[in-house]
C-alpha cells in the first residue's frame, strides 16, 4: 500500500516535470509530429485489422446465438453497433494499444536511460522529462480520435462482410439494425473516453520507462509492468467512466 | 575553474565520498583516477548536477552551483558539456543531427548557422565523412568524437569526461585523449576526466587526484605520480602493464 503511494506520488512528480513551459517550442512541435506518425498512424493497420475481425466476430456471435425466432431482425444491427460504439472501438482497441504503444513508450524511454541518453538531455540543461514524455502524451491524445473513428468504421464494415462473405443475413437487414434508435452521443462517449485513455497510457507508460534502473533486463520489466498497469488502469477508468457519461 | 569544497556523498547510508575538496583550474585537464567503485563517477555526477550532494560547496567561477536557482542551474548548464561512457548519443538521430541538437536547442542563430557549427565541430574531430550516419553505423572511437563534437558545439566553458577511453583501443584512446587535451587549451576550457587509463594519466594529466574508497588520497601532477610515496597510489599505477614495464626498467637501471 505504502509502495503504490509512493509510486503515486513519483509519477504526480514527474508529471510536474513535464507539463513545465518547453525550451524551445519549435522542438518540441517537431518531436510531436514524429511521434503522431510513430504513435498513431503506425497503429492504424493494427486497429484497422482487429476492428475488422472483431466486427465480424460480433454479428456472427449475436446471429447464431442470441437471435431467435422472437426477436426483431434489427437486433443484430443494433447490438453489434452499440458495442462497438459503446465498449470496443474506445476502451478493447485501447487496451490492445497499451500493449502495443505503451510497450513501445516505455522500451524506448527505459533504453534511453539505461545509456545515460537522458542523462545527456539533463547535462546540456534540457528538461528530459517534458522533452521526452509530453510531446507522446500530445501526440497520442490528438490521434486516438482518429483511430476510435477508424475502428467504429471498419468494426461496421467487418459486420457487411459477415453478409457480403459469409451470407449469414442480407445487408439491408443488418442495416436496419445498425441505424435502429441510433444515438450520436454514444459516439462522443466513445471519443471522451478515449482521450481519458489515451493519457493514461501515454503518460504511465512514460513513468515506467523513465525511472527504469538498472540495464536491459530491467527495461524489459519496466515495458511489462507498463502494460499490466495501463490495462488496470483503463479498465478501472472505464468503468468511471462509464458510469459518469451514462448517469 | 571548479571549486569543490567538502563533498559528501552516500547511499542508503553506506558513504561514497567522504568530505573531497578539489580545485580544477580553466585551460588544464585534470584527471580523476582510481580504482573502480572508487567513486569516480559519484564525484562527477555530484559535480555536474546529476546527483545531489549530501554536504559540501561547489563553485562554479565563483557560482555556488548548490545554492543556485532553477532557472540559473539551467543557464549553467548549458556551459557545460560532458562525454559519457558509453557516449549516450541519441539513436533516433544521425551523427549531424546528434550534434546540432543542443544548438537547436539553446541558440538563437539561423539552420543554416546551426549546420554549419555542427560541421565544424564535426570537422574538428576529423567526422566530417560521417555525417549522415547513424550512431549504430559507427564504431566505438567514433561514437566518442561524436559525444566530443556534440559537448563543445555550444562552446562550453566546462568540460567533463567519464572514462573517455573504456572500451578503446590503445591507439584510438590515444586520439581521444589528444583530441580532449587540444580542445581544453584551444577554448581554455575548465576539463574534468575520469580515468583508470594510466595512459592516459601519463598523456594528459596535468593536474590528478587519486581517489580511494571514496577518500581523497593524493593530488599532484603526472610528474610526481611515479615518484609518489603514497602506497595505495604506488599498488594503484604499479597494477599496470605501462608502469610495470617502467618499474623493470627502473630495477634493472638500478634506480
Amino acid at each position: 500500500m505504502f509502495k503504490a503511494i509512493g509510486t503515486f506520488g513519483r509519477y504526480l512528480a514527474l508529471m510536474g516535470r513535464v507539463f513545465s513551459r518547453p525550451e524551445r517550442m519549435r522542438m518540441y512541435f517537431r518531436e510531436f509530429i514524429a511521434e503522431v506518425e510513430k504513435l498513431g498512424v503506425n497503429s492504424s493497420g493494427i486497429v484497422i485489422l482487429i476492428s475488422l475481425f472483431i466486427g465480424a466476430v460480433i454479428t456472427v456471435q449475436i446471429k447464431y446465438n442470441i437471435q431467435s425466432a422472437w426477436m426483431p431482425q434489427w437486433v443484430v444491427g443494433y447490438t453489434t453497433r452499440e458495442i462497438l460504439l459503446l465498449e470496443f472501438s474506445s476502451s478493447i482497441m485501447c487496451l490492445i494499444l497499451s500493449g502495443k504503444v505503451g510497450s513501445n513508450i516505455a522500451s524506448e524511454i527505459g533504453t534511453m536511460r539505461v545509456t545515460q541518453q537522458i542523462d545527456a538531455l539533463e547535462i546540456m540543461g534540457v528538461n528530459s522529462a517534458s522533452y521526452l514524455i509530453l510531446p507522446k502524451i500530445a501526440a497520442l491524445m490528438f490521434f486516438i480520435p482518429v483511430l476510435v473513428t477508424f475502428s467504429i468504421f471498419f468494426g461496421i464494415i467487418g459486420a457487411y462482410m459477415t453478409c457480403w462473405f459469409v451470407g449469414i443475413m442480407t445487408a439491408t437487414e443488418l442495416e436496419s439494425g445498425l441505424l435502429h434508435d441510433f444515438n450520436p452521443y454514444f459516439v462522443l462517449c466513445s471519443y471522451i473516453k478515449s482521450l481519458f485513455f489515451a493519457y493514461i497510457i501515454a503518460s504511465v507508460s512514460a513513468f515506467y520507462g523513465y525511472t527504469v534502473e538498472g540495464g536491459s533486463l530491467d527495461v524489459g520489466k519496466a515495458s511489462t509492468n507498463s502494460v499490466v498497469s495501463c490495462s488496470v488502469l483503463i479498465l478501472f477508468a472505464d468503468l468511471v467512466l462509464t458510469n459518469m457519461l451514462s448517469a | 575553474m571548479i571549486e569543490v569544497q567538502g563533498l559528501c556523498k552516500s547511499f542508503d547510508g553506506k558513504v561514497v565520498l567522504h568530505d573531497i575538496d578539489a580545485f580544477f583550474e580553466a585551460g588544464k585537464t585534470s584527471l580523476i583516477i582510481g580504482q573502480s567503485g572508487s567513486g569516480k563517477t559519484v564525484f562527477m555526477k555530484c559535480v555536474v548536477g546529476l546527483l545531489q550532494a549530501d554536504a559540501g560547496n561547489l563553485s562554479y567561477d565563483g557560482r555556488d552551483f548548490l545554492r543556485l536557482s532553477k532557472r540559473e542551474k539551467k543557464n549553467l548548464r548549458k556551459e557545460m558539456g560532458m562525454i559519457f561512457q558509453s557516449a549516450a548519443l541519441f539513436d533516433s538521430m544521425t551523427v549531424l543531427e546528434n550534434v546540432m541538437f543542443p544548438l537547436n536547442m539553446f541558440s538563437s542563430k539561423t539552420r543554416i548557422e546551426i549546420e554549419n557549427r555542427a560541421k565544424f565541430c564535426l570537422d574538428r574531430v576529423n567526422l566530417s565523412e560521417a555525417y549522415l550516419k547513424y550512431p549504430d553505423e559507427l564504431s566505438g572511437g567514433m561514437q566518442k568524437r561524436v559525444a566530443i563534437a556534440r559537448a563543445i558545439a555550444l562552446n562550453p566553458k566546462y568540460l567533463f569526461c567519464d572514462e573517455p577511453n573504456s572500451g578503446l583501443d590503445p591507439k584510438t584512446s590515444l586520439i581521444i585523449d589528444e583530441l580532449i587535451l587540444d580542445i581544453t587549451r584551444e577554448y581554455h576550457i575548465t576539463t574534468l576526466i575520469n580515468t583508470h587509463d594510466m595512459n592516459s594519466v601519463m598523456g594528459i594529466g596535468e593536474k590528478i587526484i587519486f581517489l580511494c574508497e571514496g577518500r581523497k588520497e593524493w593530488e599532484g601532477t603526472k610528474d610526481d605520480v611515479v615518484s609518489s610515496s603514497n602506497k595505495k597510489l604506488n599498488d594503484f599505477i604499479f597494477a599496470s602493464d605501462l608502469f610495470k614495464k617502467v618499474r623493470a626498467v627502473e630495477t634493472k637501471d638500478g634506480k
